[in-house]
Formats: structure tokens, sequence, C-alpha cells
């Protein structure tokens, strides 16, 4: 028995003297490494990405038209690939120069009939972001017409109307205006896809890197494209790797096995806070957080009821608390840094005022509805803290956690009460919300405009529709934004919607890294901006 | 007489012979039906689901043209039993289609997912019979007495903790100050694309590969993942070989041995572990099956790419085919391991071995 016991002792003590050679005290100066939750990353082709990682890689490995200046992003659009462009006098041709000396990471040249191709492409193959670009009318009869090279350097769009040019400008400076690299592309095309199967897990782009390997929920790396015409990146070579638990993110940061942790609860950055090798950077990215009441749902239709809603809230209250550092109070539609942001912050927490309004519509104690909310920490915390405030006000709450799928399938069928969740911009134009919360041209269930806020809430806005329409056609930059403005203020007042909250991004980082651009409201992120 | 004889057993081996062909046949046979029963039931939770797959591929934001021609394109306007069928018929020629969520075919998916699922739970394995087994006997052979006490205060800690805290205490501890252990992931992020995948298992293919560095590197990733998991193990393994050797000991063939002047080792791990071998080979398997499973928490905490999280996310996106894809493989890996189970059962039961004389 001793001797047993000893030999097994033995066998522990062997086992126990696995330790690990010794771990990276930083990472190398040219290499960026990053911690981030990228297991929503679907697709990687530009025509059909629409998730936020998505977005990330492919905005540091394509290129588009129009672009932004990532150390003046305030500024708006700057030429791109497209090194000048023509409006017609009626608005609707836009005629693009394209840069010269470009290639893209194969070595072909960047040409006007790529760009044609992959504008095109887009619309042909007509994923969920293609209406980004259908919305000015490209079909497919007519996009040989509307959308040509008319030599290697010239490409001319036509639009079927007058639209704000920087409207049409901010579209195509999305995900989805990347311009592929046509002939490899058509290299890779099976049944005629254009490429498509290919390049949901390859890129063919132009831009400041080349993916070299993607596996999906666990890591992506990018190397460094050396002749990017913005100038060569610092960073050589940057490895993201999936991490989706906090913790394990800071931990990391820490230790100086990444350089970058970018899911960090508002704890753990309290801690990176505290540490001297380390620093938080801020970012206000676009996603607004809001709750709407479904208009088919009786008496939630009725105005008073609206108004009793939106100020028995705790705005203030949750972002000193439960939210704090995540996400800023904001109250109308169009997130902040947008052309025609509204800071108006109308309501508060008046718990009296919202009790009078209920009373008033007959409902002083009698209202029982159910909120739809996704299971996930902070969509969970602002609702029980919603549900605590309404209970005050006299309205019982049922809360129905669910997956985000499930939430948006009743969503989408117009049959919540009440729907907690959040609203991220597609594209960086101010129509981009203006159209899903404040368009609704038909209310009809046979309308099926899923795509819409306002019709998923049964909000029938027949004016407010028209204004929204006109604002996307006005030329003047100016009488646009206050336009915007104008259609905000009335739907703060009148709207089912309850914008809450506008998010804000806080990055770990350890102290040497600098220059990381995490793309505010309207950009994604880049990495041939770091230095270290 | 002789003749007599050697017919006899020429009849012996026939018959043999073809029970062992109506056993194996027999054995497919029930394999095919359990794999089926399981797909059928998992396809038709999965259709049941309040989750739209459509929504998975096209977004929150597709218009309900895009919709319509995805929900056409993913065979979903069939009804339910055309849609099973059609996925069987795929299935059986080995296509199991491609996850909505990664756009790779799913069985490209389990070959890189699945690899780390049996890394991780093989080495938890090792650690918890290595670890569990003697201490059970420990146990038993102390029994009311305290070595006893620490094992089952050992056990009743591995059950209740929390896997998500125990996991992040151990990081913090060994990776964040002792600086033992290397942090999440399977390999440090420099490390990874350069072993080429053979097994998909890291441990293995570094050897193959002649790279030594790796190895220790993917050990020191693995260990504290494995240790957080293999506790759970150990606290099932010696629980359940105490009981076994308290049964064991209690019997008369015990005093015998002692009469026969066998010495107490002997007398414990020869003869009374010797017995309990073989329901314990049940109990391991079981709980080795259960980590093939894949642990969705210990995956997240130590951002393990394993077949728990991919198959979690998947069924959460109502991405069946993943879902399906995964189902296989977990229910191939619970008939593997009855089967193994059986096999040993043959190599320590002597009763077990049917037809040997």
């Amino acid at each position: 028995m001793s001797k047993f016991t000893s030999a097994w002792a033995l066998g522990l003590l062997a086992a126990a003297s696995f330790t690990a050679p010794a771990a990276y005290a930083e990472t190398p100066k040219d290499t960026l490494v990053i911690a981030a939750a990228i297991d929503d990353i679907v697709s990687l082709d530009p025509a059909e990405a629409f998730e936020f990682s998505g977005g990330d890689l492919l905005g540091n490995t394509y290129d588009n038209l129009v672009t932004f200046d990532p150390k003046n992003l305030s500024a708006g659009y700057i030429p791109g690939l497209a090194e000048s462009w023509t409006v017609s006098e009626d608005g609707k041709t836009f005629t693009f120069t394209m840069r010269e000396g470009v290639t893209f990471n194969s070595g072909n040249p960047v040409t006007a009939e790529d760009a044609a191709f992959s504008l095109r492409r887009a619309v042909l193959l007509k994923q969920t972001p293609s209406f980004i670009l259908t919305q000015f009318g490209f079909t497919e009869e007519n996009i040989n017409d509307t959308i040509k090279a008319t030599d290697a350097k010239t490409l001319v769009i036509t639009t079927d109307k007058k639209y704000a040019t920087s409207f049409v400008l901010n579209c195509l400076s999305a995900t989805i205006g990347g311009i592929v690299d046509k002939t490899v592309a058509m290299e890779n095309e099976k049944d005629g896809d254009m490429g498509h199967e290919w390049l949901k897990t390859n890129t063919a782009g132009s831009g400041a890197y080349v993916l070299k390997s993607w596996k999906p929920n666990e890591s992506y790396v990018l190397d460094a494209n050396a002749g990017y015409w913005r100038g060569a990146p610092d960073m050589k070579r940057v490895f993201v790797r999936h991490i989706s638990e906090s913790a394990s993110q800071r931990l990391l940061l820490e230790k100086g096995d990444i350089d970058v942790a970018r899911n960090l609860s508002p704890e753990d950055i309290a801690a990176v806070t505290a540490n001297g090798d380390l620093r938080v950077d801020e970012d206000l990215r676009g996603r607004i957080v809001y709750m709407s009441l479904n208009q088919k749902k009786a008496p939630l239709n009725d105005p008073k009821v609206i108004e009793a809603f939106k100020w028995a809230i705790d705005y203030t209250g949750m972002t000193e608390t439960i939210v704090r550092g995540q996400y800023t109070v904001h109250q109308a539609f169009l997130p902040l840094t947008y052309l025609g942001e509204l800071k108006d912050k109308p309501y508060k927490l008046d718990i009296a005022k919202a009790k009078a309004l209920l009373a008033e519509a007959g409902h002083a104690d009698d209202l029982t509805v159910k909120i739809n909310v996704r299971n996930e920490a902070a969509y969970m915390a602002i609702a029980q803290a919603i549900q605590g405030s309404l209970t005050e006000a006299g309205i019982k709450v049922e809360l129905t956690p669910m997956t985000g799928k499930q939430s948006l399938t009743e969503y989408r069928a117009r049959e919540h009460d009440i729907y907690l969740g959040a609203w991220g911009p597609d594209y960086p134009d101010p129509h981009t919300n203006a159209d899903t919360f404040a368009d609704n041209p038909n209310n009809s269930d046979e309308a099926k405009l899923t795509g819409k806020l306002a019709w998923r809430n049964a909000w029938d806005i027949p004016e407010m529709s028209k204004e929204t329409q006109a604002a996307v056609q006005e030329s003047d930059r100016d009488v646009r934004a206050e336009m915007y403005r104008t259609i905000q203020k009335e739907h703060q007042m009148t709207s089912p919607f309850v914008p809450m909250f506008q998010k804000i991004e806080q990055t770990g980082l350890r102290k040497n890294v600098e220059g990381l651009v995490t793309g505010s409201a309207i950009s994604s992120v880049y990495y041939w901006t770091v230095t270290k | 007489m002789s003749l007599n004889g050697s017919t006899a057993r020429g009849r012996r081996a026939w018959l043999s012979s073809r029970s062992g062909a109506f056993k194996t046949a027999r054995l497919l046979l029930s394999l095919a039906v359990t794999m089926l029963g399981l797909l059928m039931i998992t396809f038709v939770i999965g259709r049941v689901m309040p989750i739209d797959p459509v929504l998975s591929v096209v977004g929150e934001r597709a218009s309900n043209e895009v919709y319509e021609a995805t929900r056409k394109a993913m065979g979903l306007d069939q009804p339910i039993i055309i849609q099973f069928f059609n996925y069987i018929r795929e299935v059986l020629t080995g296509n199991f289609g491609k996850s909505l969520l990664t756009s790779r075919p799913v069985i490209e998916d389990i070959a890189r997912v699945f690899p780390a699922t049996l890394e991780l739970a093989t080495v938890a394995t090792i650690l918890g019979v290595f670890f569990g087994v003697p201490a059970g006997v420990i146990a038993a052979v102390n029994q009311g007495r305290w070595p006893d006490q620490i094992v089952r205060l050992i056990g009743l800690f591995g059950y209740s903790m929390p896997i998500f805290w125990l996991g992040l205490m151990g990081l913090l501890i060994f990776y964040g100050k002792l600086d033992w252990v290397a942090g999440p992931g399977r390999l440090d992020i420099f490390f990874e694309g350069i072993v080429p995948q053979v097994t998909g298992v890291i441990l293995i293919d570094s050897l193959l590969a002649g790279e030594p560095e790796i190895f220790w590197n993917a050990l020191s990733h693995i260990i504290l993942p494995a240790s957080v998991l293999g506790y759970y193990s150990l606290a099932y393994i010696s629980r359940m070989t105490r009981s076994f050797m308290l049964e064991q000991l209690a019997q008369e063939y015990m005093t015998t041995a002692r009469v026969k002047g066998l010495s107490e080792l002997a007398v414990i791990w020869r003869h009374a572990l010797g017995n309990v071998m073989v329901p314990l080979v049940t109990v391991i398997a079981l709980s080795y099956a259960n980590l093939l499973e894949g642990s969705v928490l210990t995956e997240i905490v130590f951002a393990w790419p394993g077949i728990g999280f991919y198959i979690t996310n998947a069924l959460l996106a109502a991405d069946m085919n993943a879902v399906l894809g995964g189902t296989v493989v977990v229910g191939l890996v619970f008939v593997g391991l009855n089967l193994l189970s059986d096999l040993l059962y043959r190599v320590f039961d002597p009763r077990a071995r049917s037809g040997e004389e």
C-alpha cells in the first residue's frame, strides 16, 4: 500500500512538472494580436457580409470607391479607389475616375471594369445587403446600362431618380461597395455565381491586408499588403482570436499575450483602467438600444399609454449603473455623429407623470405587457430595470427572454407586444435609420416590409414616410440635416419607439498600441493605422 | 471418435462464424436504426423550434424577396417529411451539407472542431482515471477515516463548483499569477498554422511534424482545461470506484486471499480492483463520452474551439445541417464507446468471453 502510494505520488509530481515554457512578455513589435468575439462572421463576400466582425475583416482587405480618413472620420467621405468624381446636373449620373497605379493583392491592376463588376454582382447576387445598392433603382434588367465602365479609368453610375449626392456616396462606402478583383473572382466561378461560393471563405481585394487564414469561431490572420496605396502598414501581421469571455480577454491582456481586447465587461474595464500597463479607449458606435410597442396590440396604440412608457424609464439611472461606460443616453433614432443628429433628450424618469397619463387613458392599474428581450446579460439587465420602473408606474411586465433569432422571428411576424432590442445603422448615411424608424409606406400585413421597424410595429405613418422620402433627395447638406432633425423631433413625440441609449465601445489596449481606430458609428476597425 | 470430434469442431466453428456474422449484421442494423432515430428526433426538434433558420442566413435586414428566395434555396418550402428524406438521401451519399454559420461543409467543420474536443476529453479522462481510481480505492480501504473524508470532500467540491468559475479561477491562479501554464486557446497564436493538420489533435500532429516546441506549447495550453474537466471526471470516477470497492472488500474471497497469505497490496490492488474493473470500465466510458460531447462552458472560458460550442452555436441559430452533423458524431461516439466497453468487458471478465474454451 505504501509502495503504491509513493509511486502514485511520484506520478502526480511528474504530471505537475509539465509547466509551460515562459510565456511571451509582449507580442512582437510588428504584430498585432486582438481578442474579440468573432463568431458572428458568416461570409467574407462583400456582397453578403453584414455583421460587425465581417465588416471589420473586409474593411481591412477591400477598398471602396469612396472611403474615410480614419484620423478624421467626422469629415465624412473622401476619395478612395476613385480619385475623383463628377455629378451630372440632373443629379442622376455619377462619373468616377479611378486612381492609377493601384493593384489588387493578386497583382492585377484595379480598373473601372473591376468596380463595375463588383457593384453589379452585389446587385445580381441579391444577398441581404444588396438593398443598399438596389435602393438607387439598379435591377437585374438595367444593371448593364446603369453601372458601366466606359474605359479602364472611368466608371459611370446612373440612378433612377435624383438622390442626395452624400446619400449615394455614403452608400458606396459601405462594406457592400468593396471592389473585388474580377479576374480572381471569375477564375473561381461555379455555376454562374460570380465567385460567390469561393469568396465566402476567401478574399480578393486591394486592401491594406490579405487574408491568410480564417477558422470560423476560432481565429483569422491577416498579412500586410506591403504595396498598399495608402502606405505600407506597420503591423505586418494581425491575429484576431475568437475569445468571447471577457475575463479571459482581460487575463490575456494583462499578461501581454494580446495587444487589444475588444469585448470587456464594465468590471474588467475598471480593472484595465487601473492597470498602469494598459489603457481604455472609448468610441461612440452606431447601435441604438430601443423599446417599441406593437401598434396592433391595444391599448399599446393609445398615444397616452405610449407617452406613459417614455416617462417610466430610468434612462440616466441605467447609464450610471448597469450599463455604465457601455451606453450613453440618447433619445433619437439617428446615432450621434450622423448627419442630422439630434441631441434633445425630452424624457426622464417621472413616475407621477406616467401614472397620470395611464389614468387618463383609463389604464391606471390594469395594464399587463409582455416584453421580448434577448437572453444576453446587457439586454436582460436593461429589461429588468425597465420592468422595475414600469411596475412602479402600475404596469405589470412579463419578461420573455429569447435567443436573438427567436425574438426576431416573432418581431418580423408582428406578433410581439413590446420588443426590447438594438438597431445598428447599415451604412453611414442618415437614411439608413430614417428608412427603418420613420418610413412605412404600406402598413398592411401583405406588404411584408419586414426590413422596416415602423412596419414591424405596425405604425401607420403616411405623412412622415413622405417627409423621409423627401429628405433623401435633398442635395443641400444643411437643409437635409435640418429635415432629419424635424422628423426626429416629431418621432420623439409621437412614435411607439422609445430610443434609450447609444453604444459606447470600450477597448482595452496595451499602453504601447497607438492609432487603433474602431470606426465610430460610420465605419469599421482600421488595423493599418496601428503602430507599436 | 476422432472423426466425430473433428466434425463437431467443424460445426462449432461454422456455427460460431455464422453467429459472428449474424452478430455483426445485428449490430450494424441496430446502429443504423439508432442513428436514424437520433437524426429524426433532432431533425424534428430543429424544425419545431421557434427559430427561423432563414433569418440566420439572411439576417435581420433582409427584404422579403431575399428571404423567400433563400427559404426556397434551403428547401424549407417543402413539407417537413420530404425535407427529412432529402436530408437522409444526401447523408447517405456522404453529404452533410453546408453550415449556415461558417459557409463551409459540415464535414470540414467537424473535422476541425471534433479533434479539439477529442484531445481535451482524452487528456481530461486520463487525468480523471489516474487520480480518480486510486483516490476511490484509498477511500474505500480507509472507509470512514480521514483519507475517505478527504476524497469525499474533494469529490463533493468537484461536483458542486460551477465549471465556469473553476475554469476562470484556474486561469487566474495558474496562468495569471503563477505563470505555470499557457492561457486560453489551443496554441500560442504565433504557432497557429505551422503544423500541418494530420489528425487534428495538436499533441500528435506536432510530434509527427517534429516540432517539440509546439508540442510543449500545446501541452501547456491543454493541461489547465483538461484538469478542470478531469476534476469533474475524477469526482465521479472516485465516488463510483469507492462504492464498487466497498462491495468487493466485503466479499468472502477477500478473507480467503488474506488467509492464503497474500500481501495487502495484492489483495486490494490485484484481486479487489481486478473485479471492480468491469463496472468501472462502463463508468469511465460514460464519463469519457460525456466529455466528448463537448463542454460548452469550458470551451468558452478557455477559447477552446470544440464541438460543444459548435453545436450549441448552431442550435441557437437553427443551423440544422451543423446540428445534425454534430449529432451524428456524438451519436457515433456513444455507440463506439459502448462497443469498446463491451470489448473491454471480455478482456477483464473471463466469463464474458463466449465461444472461447
